[in-house]
């Protein structure tokens, strides 16, 4: 290694670079490239043509956005991507209103019964999704909602570990404040959506990307409650894509691409908040 | 605002002391989620309890037929299979994907050179749609000359590997892209949990001069078991339910080769969505939510006494 004598001068003058940390650094450094190789393999054989998927060199010879051209043509990719975005969004906002609403309420307001419905609500946690498919399925073959937006949407529309972080969260908002803004005779719904919802903004954040990214990658549900080509979310779009191709692996992975590019463009331009939010929500869940 | 000020002109809201003014407010801001937790959450919940009592194909209407579900189930051998293909994702995902967490946020953690950029490389892979990585990892297990790994393993004088034609290699090989999609999170968590650890606890113990192996073991670990009994459960849970992966990966034979991937959600799924089959799914969810209500109950209780 080249760096080696540096480093053991570098030691002896009590510089902080040693050989061992660079070698701890150079093994993360190589664990990450690996990591990133799935994605790195797929965004390089999209812009790859058929007759060169076999060549597995990572850098592409004549790189060309021709399979985005052919599977964005016929607008089924398009189609999938507005309804996953129109899906990810709605629950989205249903999530962020409801979850909060429900945990400021159970941290901010005192009345009998208060403890009950927290306990309620905390106890569908125990309930794995898989256990209400059936009946979902059911109540949405009854109501029509095969093949609709609501009936992809409607089982995510509340979650009890959304209600639960803004629960924590309400916790740390001094009363004064809205004791101040009642004196002020301002209404408990103003109170709670002017004052005490821009107190808890990091959690808002921390939130809305895991309901987002939950939803956007969902594929269990999606699966199951549609039926037409036209209701498909991306995941499930891609999946019915990926069988139809065989083995047009390039046709895929552009199609795979398609799906990951735009959640990692948001991850490059929030990376930051996004770090956080997982971290808030890991530890306050 | 739709759940604005309920009747507030009228004389009985004005008769109304604050704090009762309070309470009802309170209730008003709970109407619609105690309807959808009841409806959605509750009420299903009943239902599936229900329904696994009963013989249902949804074509004539469902009748009562005791525990004849759970017998079938138990005396299926594809139940047990898929039972064992279940506790295989568990025992070798969890300990698997916490030991690699661990040590990369370990490591991590002291590294502040591009510290941003190395943590990216191991956070991206968690916003990837499982069932569109799902297919490139399965172009990656295929034959030469199409599968990169292969072809790597080949360009070193390693023999073709069959991977998911294998009825030993598949498991292992759909576990990999399930394990690389969760670390980021996990690495995260894990530096979250070391950063709250106060540096005078390090300071002190360096005074004291124990090894770097004795302070990870005596100071670290122990005040991190609130972290560490976060994730394992929470990827027990991730494992026990995993589906995109193997529904995908295996899309032609879902749950093969010889159903030696099949996992218990794929059970379910192929029950009561391909042969229609709702008490006898509905019975299989019910064990699910067994299995994963005894996991965590047992993992709470170990972590929380060691």
């Amino acid at each position: 290694m080249t760096t080696a004598p540096l480093s053991a001068h570098g030691a002896r003058r009590g510089f902080p670079v040693r050989p061992g940390r660079i070698i701890t650094w150079t093994l993360l450094f190589l664990g990450g490239l690996v990591m990133v190789t799935p994605i790195l393999f797929m965004l390089s054989t999209s812009l790859k043509d058929a007759s060169q998927v076999y060549d597995l060199r990572l850098i592409p010879e004549a790189p060309s956005l021709d399979n985005y051209v052919t599977v964005l043509s016929d607008g089924r990719f398009l189609r999938w991507f507005i309804n996953s975005l129109i899906v990810a969004v709605c629950v989205t906002l249903s999530n962020v209103f409801f979850d909060s609403l429900v945990g400021y309420t159970l941290a901010k307001f005192n009345f009998r019964g208060r403890y009950l419905v927290f306990i309620a609500i905390l106890s569908t946690l125990m309930i794995p999704t898989e256990m209400l498919v059936i009946p979902w399925y059911l109540m949405a073959s009854n109501f029509g909602w095969i093949d609709t937006y609501w009936g992809i949407m409607f089982p995510g529309m509340m979650t009890a570990f959304g209600t639960f972080l803004m629960k924590q969260f309400f916790e740390t908002v001094p009363d004064e404040f809205l004791e101040a803004a009642r004196v002020d005779g301002l209404n408990e719904f103003t109170i709670w959506w002017r004052v005490a919802m821009p107190l808890v903004t990091p959690a808002l954040s921390a939130l809305a990307i895991f309901t987002f990214l939950g939803n956007w990658t969902a594929f269990f549900w999606p699966l199951i409650v549609t039926n037409s080509r036209d209701l498909y979310t991306l995941p499930v779009g891609l999946s019915s894509f990926a069988v139809e191709q065989a083995i047009q692996w390039e046709m895929i992975m552009t199609g795979a691409s398609l799906a990951t590019i735009p959640t990692l463009i948001v991850f490059l331009l929030l990376q930051r908040y996004i770090v956080r939010g997982v971290m808030l929500a890991g530890l306050k869940g | 605002m739709v759940t604005a000020s309920p009747a507030k002109s009228s004389r009985l809201w004005d008769g109304m002391s604050l704090r009762q003014k309070r309470v009802l407010w309170a209730w008003s801001f709970l109407a619609v989620p105690i309807l959808f937790y009841s409806v959605i959450r509750f009420w299903p919940t009943l239902e599936a309890f229900w329904l696994s009592f009963t013989d249902w194909n949804l074509l004539r209407p469902a009748s009562f037929v005791g525990l004849a579900n759970y017998i079938r189930l138990v005396n299926d051998p594809l139940f047990w299979q898929v039972f064992r293909n279940t506790a295989a994702y568990l025992v070798i995902g969890t300990p698997l994907s916490l030991l690699i967490s661990f040590a990369v946020a370990y490591y991590l953690d002291r590294v502040t050179f591009m510290h941003g950029f190395i943590r990216a490389l191991y956070f991206l892979p968690f916003l990837t749609t499982a069932a569109a990585m799902a297919w490139v990892w399965r172009w990656f297990y295929q034959p030469v000359p199409i599968g990169v790994i292969n072809g790597f393993l080949s360009s070193i004088g390693i023999p073709q590997q069959p991977f998911l034609r294998s009825v030993t290699q598949a498991l292992p090989a759909i576990l990999a892209p399930a394990v690389w999609a969760g670390l980021g999170f996990q690495v995260i968590i894990f530096m979250a949990g070391l950063r709250a650890i106060p540096s005078s606890y390090y300071e002190a113990a360096r005074i004291d001069g124990l090894s770097e192996f004795t302070i990870l073991r005596k100071i670290t670990i122990p005040l991190l078991k609130p972290t560490i009994v976060f994730l394992v459960v929470f990827s027990s849970i991730g494992f026990l339910r995993i589906f995109d992966q193997v529904y995908n990966m295996t899309f032609n034979d879902p749950g093969g080769p010889l159903n030696t991937t099949k996992p218990i959600v794929l059970m379910i799924y192929q029950t009561a969505f391909k042969s229609m089959e709702m008490g006898y799914a509905a019975a299989q969810t019910v064990v699910l939510f067994l299995i994963l209500l005894v996991v965590s109950l047992i993992q709470l209780r170990v972590l929380k006494d060691r």
